[in-house]
């Protein structure tokens, strides 16, 4: 069977490197992506989500804020500015970070753009409760 | 002529000051070991991101976005980056001299500007100096993270996006080697000069557009690249810190030694004169 390469990048450095990876579906804008080796070469702005790889039957699940899958038929990259493994989430801290944004939005109103920022806070750290609670 | 104890005093003071500046030194050569490989982890996204846009870039020419284009300038953005602490030689002086040259030269009035400082240092200087100061951000760790500059990276795109300033420059010291750094200048937005040299290695789809993509892609570029400067000033503060701290401490240790030298001349003097004392007593009681 096909495989490939699955790499996760951020600024602050790589946080997860896979060869031999059969499968990666992701959330872009668009809708759900999922791309198998081989795959035309494609680029996709991703939503704030999952992202999740299979390898040998297993699933390997990530956190990924926004940012971007670049896919080439034998490497599939994704660039997000924040990334963490399912294991790595520091739950309490999402938890903590998601009050705070919830305790801003009451606060702000919707067209400021203190709004759309804690919106965007708020949905990180639902993504990334929701991927520690799986 | 100083006292034997004046002069004691002063070397014992030195020796102090030497002891400071060589653990200075030392913390300041262990955080540029550590900035260095931060910046070398950030160069991998770095070099991914920038592909990804000089592809797209350069794949279409039909691809229009307001941060790909130059409009008539009204007001300029200045994003400096400085140390939030002196004692790291010129790293400071020479950014901000530069800096304050250039906005002398190219403005008449302080509606024509307006600067965006990292560090304390910065902050202070334009403070004193009256001049506009848009947004700015002290207090950051040594190693920072991403998380750290995205709200003021983010926001100095957002300001150019809203037409507050029609370009932003960045001015910073680019990291060489441990003793050299390089102010640079360079221009951020808009973005002029991606996908220029390099030809892209792979022609992608591109999902749902390239307009689309454009519109999430270059904000996170240009943040990125602010990030990248970042690392890269980081690592020369380190460097220009722990080369200071190597003169300081070379210059005590030569303060030191001629103290010294001084100090073994008048303890002689002093024993040559008791001597001198005695034997011209000596002389009168015969």
């Amino acid at each position: 069977m096909k495989t490939f390469t699955v790499s996760v990048v951020t600024p602050d450095g790589p946080v997860y490197e896979e060869t031999g990876a059969e499968m990666v579906s992701a959330k872009a804008t668009s809708g759900e992506l999922g791309i198998l080796p081989g795959h035309v070469p494609l680029v996709a702005p991703l939503e704030i989500n999952a992202v999740r790889v299979e390898k040998d039957n297993n699933t390997q699940i990530l956190a990924v804020s926004g940012g971007f899958i670049e896919v080439r038929p034998e490497q599939v990259t994704i660039l997000a500015q924040a990334a963490e493994m399912a294991s790595d989430i520091d739950v309490d801290r999402a938890k903590a970070a998601k009050e705070r944004a919830e305790k801003r939005l009451q606060g702000t109103k919707q067209d400021d753009i203190d709004f759309k920022r804690a919106e965007l806070a708020l949905n990180r750290a639902m993504n990334r409760i929701n991927i520690t609670s799986r | 002529m100083a006292s034997l104890r004046d002069i004691q005093t002063r070397i014992n003071s030195t020796k102090k000051t030497k002891q400071i500046t060589k653990a200075m030194e030392m913390v300041s050569a262990a955080k540029l070991n550590r900035a260095e490989n931060n910046a070398k982890s950030f160069v991998t996204y770095m070099d991914k991101i920038q592909e990804v846009v000089s592809s797209i870039a350069s794949g279409s020419s039909n691809a229009r976005h307001p941060m790909l284009q130059s409009r008539p300038v009204k007001k300029t953005g200045y994003l400096v980056i400085t140390a939030d602490k002196g004692l790291a030689g010129p790293y400071n002086s020479s950014v901000l001299r530069h800096v304050y040259r250039t906005i002398q030269e190219r403005h008449n009035s302080k509606d024509e500007y307006t600067v965006i400082v990292v560090g304390k240092v910065g902050l202070s200087f334009f403070k004193n100096r009256n001049m506009p100061v848009e947004d700015s951000i002290v207090g950051l760790a040594d190693q920072p993270e991403f998380a750290d500059i995205k709200e003021i990276a983010s926001q100095a795109v957002q300001k150019f996006a809203d037409e507050v300033y029609d370009e932003l420059y960045m001015y910073y010291n680019h990291f060489v080697s441990a003793i050299q750094q390089d102010l640079t200048e360079k221009k951020l937005l808009p973005l002029t000069d991606i996908g220029g040299e390099e030809k892209a290695k792979s022609s992608y789809e591109y999902e749902p557009s390239e307009e689309e993509i454009l519109e999430d892609l270059l904000p996170q570029y240009a943040e990125s690249l602010i990030y990248g400067a970042l690392l890269d000033a980081k690592a020369s503060e380190h460097a220009s810190r722990m080369t200071a701290m190597k003169s300081a401490t070379d210059n005590a240790d030569e303060i030191i030694g001629s103290l010294s030298l001084s100090y073994n001349r008048a303890r002689q003097a002093a024993i040559t004169q008791e001597i001198t004392e005695i034997v011209g007593g000596a002389a009168a009681l015969e």
